[in-house]
């Protein structure tokens, strides 16, 4: 308990400390977003003064307070869930555009990491366990897999399963036609659209999982407790589950934790690939449009996933391994 | 062969010193063909209900891969290539079971519930991520399906206290106990199903040497207790002549001497056992220079023609290079000394020297009679005889 608390202290100061970086960085750059919004404009034509002026105010670079007040300010805007406008998607603000955006994410490459990583473990595992067998040819095709980047995954995918054989949707989360809502027609149509890019996450990640839990296996098969467990007449499944697996999944865990938090910054190429509207494709415009207010929110939903992530993996492997509440 | 080794109270045990476990040319190997390390050659060996039989060598001699050759838990690359290991239950007399042809359901049955394994290193043979209590119960789940929750759990308790540990810390992880708590939770388990054979490899090596006599003596007295067999299993002979009823010692892979521990303490036969005998000190008598066996262990993918001791041995002969000495009846002793030897330095043929050729005790001593559960301190023994 004690051990937990600590930890969650330490998120606390973590995050603090995350959220005044993000305040005063992009502070200290030169130039303000206004400045850059005009600048894009005037390419289509002369901006007047007074729309200039109109657009300072909308951002809030009017009034000139020192950097103090601001940063407090800032602070209570954050707990009001206010994270300013975005430029690209303007007049929306960038809670609403990271709102929209964080569900199809959350969803499409949780899901996919959650399946990789279960399907990854037990195939890995399994291999282990049953070292020298035929289920070994599986490891070098998961390492020629492992090596494949996400973005070349996706292009294979695509042209495979969608231009070439046409079973699935090109790119998107939906039918243009569809609108989004809680209706079995939208959401058979979301998953059907999700199927290409959680493969792609799926092929693309699970040879890690694999071979780091296959590795373990090798190495906890030879510590004396499994040759115990087996001495002890248990069934293969009790040897190979409470005795084998459970030690060598602490590692894997670790990793999943860590997996978890990128879950956010989402699988950033594949939603690229498949112009997937989640928070990876929102932050890939905001970069191309300069949009600063955005990429500061998402930022800092990334953070805060992290240490969130972080938070749970430490939790979760207090739960799973003894050894570390030593110290508690 | 009838012997006196009568520990076990008549009620328990009817057959006391009836052959329990047999086993008759057993050969092991790390890796096949001709590259293939022999770690086991050829044992032959008989566990008698009730005694404590003691193997002892030196590193490399194969002691361990016996061990576990017998109970089939060798790992690969090691695989048995010959022989066979009868275990012949209480309750079926005249049948025994082959554990070498056995099917891996039957060997579950068998495993923990009659022969049971007290490991090297308690350090890592216990489960980090469960608590000791669930180490525990996993047995009694899997061998005593009958028995409710309540039964298990106080079964659990009363074996901890059984080896002096509070049932208090049942809950405790194997990293908050100590190393000789935790060989303790070992013994308490491998004694949990009441098994009719308890093997120990190297159960007390870890620990510190009053832990150590601590453990021995426990084990000492829950074997008069419950009336189960040991195969002990150590490179420790002094520890051996102290606690076993017979030593049988390992060379590269082979038997080459089997004798009652008190004969082979007195009178060793063999130039092996000899040295083994020489390389530790006595607690009363003289002060002698000790000395060890010259050279070192052979190397199990190149093991000398003919005796693989004669390399190291003072009394090689020419005939030593050329065949290797079977294990058989020292020429001087009655056959009722029930030892054996391999070495040609007994057939016979020559005087054996004056240090292989001491005159066993002349009666055959009585071995941990029930009631002296105490270590018996040999070294004494020796010096008032």
């Amino acid at each position: 308990m004690k051990f937990l608390l600590r930890r969650l202290g330490f998120t606390l100061i973590t995050a603090w400390a995350a959220i005044s970086i993000n305040f005063f960085l992009p502070r200290l750059m030169p130039g303000d977003p206004v400045q850059l919004m005009v600048a894009r404009l005037q390419q289509q034509g002369a901006v007047s003064p007074n729309a200039m002026q109109a657009m300072q105010v909308a951002f809030g670079l009017d009034d000139h307070t020192s950097l103090i007040v601001q940063y407090f300010q800032y602070w209570g805007q954050l707990f009001r869930g206010d994270l300013g406008r975005s430029i690209t998607f303007y007049p929306s603000s960038v809670s609403e555009v990271i709102g929209q955006a964080l569900p199809w994410t959350l969803v499409l490459v949780g899901v996919s990491t959650v399946i990789s990583f279960l399907l990854g473990t037990v195939l890995g595992a399994f291999i282990g366990w049953r070292r020298g067998s035929w289920a070994e040819t599986i490891l070098p095709l998961s390492t020629f897999l492992s090596s494949v980047p996400y973005f070349w995954m996706g292009l294979i995918v695509i042209s495979l399963f969608g231009a070439k054989l046409g079973w699935f949707p090109l790119s998107g989360g939906f039918d243009q036609g569809i609108d989004p809502s809680w209706s079995s027609d939208f959401v058979s149509n979301a998953l059907y659209h999700a199927v290409l890019p959680a493969i792609t996450i799926v092929l693309s990640s699970v040879a890690s999982w694999i071979l780091g839990m296959r590795n373990m296996m090798v190495t906890v098969m030879d510590e004396d407790y499994v040759l115990v467990a087996q001495a002890k007449g248990l069934s293969r499944l009790r040897v190979l589950s409470a005795y084998a697996a459970r030690n060598a999944v602490l590692p894997s865990i670790a990793g999943f934790a860590l997996s978890i938090s990128f879950v956010v910054s989402g699988s950033l190429l594949v939603e690229i690939v498949f112009s997937y509207p989640g928070i990876g494709y929102s932050l890939y415009q905001a970069v191309n449009n300069e949009d600063f207010p955005l990429m500061q929110g998402i930022f800092l939903i990334i953070t805060f996933a992290v240490l969130l992530a972080n938070l749970v993996a430490d939790v979760a492997y207090v739960l799973l391994d003894p050894r570390t509440r030593q110290d508690a | 062969m009838t012997i006196s080794a009568g520990s076990i109270p008549v009620t328990t045990r009817p057959r006391a010193g009836d052959p329990v476990l047999e086993v008759r040319g057993l050969s092991a190997s790390y890796g096949l063909g001709p590259d293939a390390v022999r770690a086991v050659v050829d044992v032959d060996l008989t566990l008698r209900r009730g005694e404590i039989l003691g193997i002892a060598g030196e590193s490399g001699s194969g002691k361990s891969t016996l061990a576990y050759a017998i109970t089939r838990l060798l790992r690969p690359p090691g695989v048995i290539t010959a022989g066979e290991v009868v275990f012949r239950p209480a309750d079926r007399p005249g049948g025994g079971m082959d554990l070498l042809s056995a099917g891996p359901a039957e060997l579950r049955a068998i495993r923990w519930s009659e022969i049971a394994v007290v490991f090297q290193s308690a350090m890592h043979a216990l489960n980090p991520v469960l608590t000791v209590e669930r180490q525990l119960l996993d047995v009694l789940a899997a061998h005593r399906r009958s028995m409710s929750r309540q039964a298990r759990q106080a079964r659990v308790r009363e074996m901890v206290e059984m080896v002096g540990i509070s049932p208090s810390r049942l809950k405790s992880y194997p990293h908050e106990l100590s190393g000789g708590m935790r060989q303790r939770v070992m013994i308490a388990m491998g004694l949990i199903l009441e098994p009719q054979i308890v093997l120990m490899d190297e159960p007390t090596t870890a620990l510190d040497v009053v832990t150590q006599r601590q453990i021995l003596q426990q084990i000492l007295e829950l074997r008069e207790r419950l009336g189960f067999s040991v195969v002990f299993i150590t490179h420790d002979l002094s520890l051996l002549i102290e606690i076993a009823d017979t030593i049988a010692i390992m060379y590269a892979g082979r038997l080459v001497e089997r004798a009652p521990s008190a004969f082979l303490f007195h009178a060793p036969r063999h130039p092996y056992t000899r040295g083994l005998l020489a390389s530790f000190p006595s607690l009363h008598g003289d002060r002698e220079k000790l000395v060890g066996i010259p050279g070192s262990p052979v190397d199990l993918r190149h093991v000398p023609s003919g005796c693989a001791f004669r390399t190291r041995c003072p009394h090689e002969m020419p005939r030593c290079a050329t065949d290797r000495p079977p294990l058989a009846l020292p020429v001087g002793d009655p056959p009722s000394a029930d030892r054996e030897v391999a070495c040609w330095l007994h057939d016979g043929r020559q005087p054996p020297p004056p240090s292989l050729a001491r005159p066993a005790p002349a009666a055959r001593p009585e071995y941990a009679t029930a009631g002296t559960s105490t270590i018996r301190d040999t070294r004494a023994e020796q010096e008032r005889s």
